[in-house]
């Protein structure tokens, strides 16, 4: 059985629309129109338990919206959605108890308590006897570095902090399935680094599912081996991140740091550096190439012997560039013109 | 025992959580003494003799009146309409929990927050016009106090199920201040029902309005009143009104976009 599973699931929903101005404000008021927004088009994956799968995609694409759904806070307005076993939107009692979301702009705390009395909230919501709440939440102390903080009011913990506890009132249930919206928003590095770490363990401990959407590439390259890319509300790529990055990006950087700078005459002409890969720029000594993988080999050999060089360093383009491209594209027919 | 545990973890946490409030606890309890200027005007206007009810029972009436409505304060509706509106409700919602409770809960500690407030000023009335002082037999305060409560409980069900209406419509709490103009004539607030025409206020008993103010404060101060019918028309729209409440909220979520959330 799939931790869980979705098939063509769609959702519409009606938009007023307002034309600016005077004219458009009575219109509006008289004779409101609506248009029918397509948030997310027959979107169909599914997710083994204790995977951990990063879900991707620009501002709009429909991440959120359908995150909605396979939580049950929206209805579908069509496909067949299943989590943990359950239609969501049923909302049964076994199926809250099974999972939990995360979402980085909206808290379930109590902002003028301190953690701890919606921790006891939430232990007697979810049934938890009070001795096995006190060793969970022991234990997320721990893993959260979140020691004398649970006695202080939320609105005095700091955002990092408070994400934190966010994360222990969402877990105290020990669910089955995670779904996070943004889990880092805001963070700083510290603190993200923290969330990603206890995410992790907390995957290796309990084998629970994860599914998690993030603009921070970080949160993805850590903790997801596979990704769902969406884009305007359609799957645009489900798999692994090195096939994503192989098959999006299938050109490597190569930097070049000359033992003499370049004189101008050479810098001007263009088929210069064409036979070693496309330029990407010239600074000084230093010259950066795209060079497809296939001819990575033969290139650094001709780099090699026609050039006086320091120093040669190949990497991989960041993957925010890559899934950069990918969201601009909005396909999976991406094809860099390269080499 | 589950459902007893939810039921004292959420009294206790949400009583610490209007403690916190605790300055402007004292703002919103005379924020509620409307009863108290208009037992100026009537006990003014009794002095004339025409209605039934001499200066001394309309002080008592409106004393009777101020605290019955401490008792029933309730704003459920600008909670979850935000909720709604702002997405907030998607939390409680992920929780196996009917939201409800939550709101009925931190109403119902609230009062227990209250409750010194307003004995210290009902004791300072008292201390002020001690002519107008009066104990209620045990029996007839405890009957006034079982229906005070059945009348918050009923006013809380009406709100809420106007608050369902967040769903489809962006401030639900205009259908409240509406209803709130009904409420503040029909309930016994500004008048009591005993100065109204008979025919009027034989129709009036069978909303739900007097059962808010008029007929926990009449049974308060010793007015007769039809205990038995007061009762089961509490009952019969309290009946009404769930079903209606439920039938909204199970609507109402398929309409819930989440917004924000």
């Amino acid at each position: 059985m799939f931790a869980v599973q979705a098939e063509n699931l769609q959702k519409v929903y009606p938009v007023a629309i307002k034309e600016p101005g005077w004219q458009g404000t009575l219109r509006h008021f008289l004779r409101r129109t609506y248009t029918i927004i397509e948030a997310v088009k027959g979107v169909s994956f599914h997710i083994e338990p204790g995977e951990v799968v990063g879900f991707l995609g620009p501002n709009g694409a429909g991440k959120t919206t359908t995150l909605k759904m396979l939580t049950g806070l929206i209805h579908p307005s069509g496909g067949k959605v299943e989590v943990a076993g359950h239609i969501p939107y049923r909302r049964q009692e076994a199926f809250l108890h099974k999972i939990t979301l995360v979402m980085g702009q909206k808290q379930q705390l109590i902002w003028d308590l301190p953690a701890a009395d919606s921790l006891k909230i939430n232990a007697a919501v979810y049934n938890i006897p009070e001795a096995e709440s006190r060793r969970r939440i022991g234990e997320l102390t721990e893993m959260l570095s979140l020691q004398g903080k649970l006695n202080q009011p939320v609105r005095k913990l700091s955002l990092g902090e408070r994400m934190k506890a966010e994360l222990m009132a969402a877990l105290l249930h020990e669910p089955q399935v995670l779904f996070l919206d943004e889990p880092t928003l805001g963070l700083d590095v510290n603190a993200q680094v923290a969330v990603r770490e206890f995410l992790r363990e907390y995957n290796r401990r309990t084998g629970a599912t994860i599914l998690l959407t993030s603009h921070y590439m970080a949160d993805i390259t850590e903790l997801c081996d596979r990704v769902i890319v969406i884009h305007q509300g359609q799957l645009i790529y489900d798999g692994n991140l090195d096939s994503l990055i192989e098959r999006f990006a299938p050109y490597r950087e190569v930097q070049v740091e000359l033992a003499h700078p370049l004189s101008p005459d050479k810098i001007n002409q263009p088929d210069f550096f064409r036979a070693y890969g496309e330029v990407e720029s010239v600074n000084g000594q230093s010259v950066r190439f795209l060079v497809r993988r296939s001819q990575l080999t033969g290139a650094i050999g001709k780099i090699i012997a026609d050039l006086d060089i320091l120093d040669l360093t190949i990497t991989d383009p960041p993957v925010e560039e890559i899934i950069g491209r990918v969201f601009q594209t909005g396909s999976s027919d991406f094809s860099p013109k390269v080499g | 025992m589950r459902f007893f545990r939810i039921i004292t973890t959420l009294l206790s946490v949400y009583y610490a959580y209007m403690v916190e409030y605790r300055a402007e606890l004292i703002f919103w309890v005379l924020s509620g003494s409307l009863p108290i200027i208009l037992m100026g005007i009537w006990t003014q206007a009794a002095s004339s003799g025409e209605f039934g009810l001499s200066s001394i029972d309309f002080a008592r009436y409106f004393i009777a009146v101020f605290f019955v409505r401490q008792l029933n304060v309730v704003w459920v509706i600008w909670e979850f309409e935000k909720e709604v509106v702002e997405g907030k409700l998607s939390p409680k919602l992920l929780q196996p929990l009917d939201p409800g409770w939550h709101h009925l809960l931190s109403h119902t500690a609230e009062r227990g927050a209250r409750i010194p407030f307003i004995i210290g000023l009902v004791l300072l009335f008292f201390t002020l016009y001690p002519e107008a002082a009066w104990f209620p037999s045990l029996p007839n305060f405890l009957l006034a106090l079982f229906v005070a409560i059945l009348g918050f409980f009923l006013r809380f069900l009406i709100q809420y199920t106007f608050a369902m209406f967040s769903f489809w419509m962006e401030r639900a709490t205009a259908i409240e201040q509406f209803w709130f103009l009904l409420y503040l004539f029909l309930s016994g607030m500004v008048a009591p029902l005993e100065v109204f025409p008979d025919r009027v206020r034989e129709i009036i008993m069978w909303t739900p309005f007097p059962y808010f103010i008029h007929f926990p404060a009449a049974l308060l101060v010793g007015l007769p009143e039809n205990v038995g019918r007061g009762l089961l028309v509490m009952f019969i729209w309290s009946a009404i009104i769930f079903v209606c409440n439920r039938w909204l909220w199970r609507r109402g979520l398929r309409h819930y976009s989440g917004m924000g959330a």
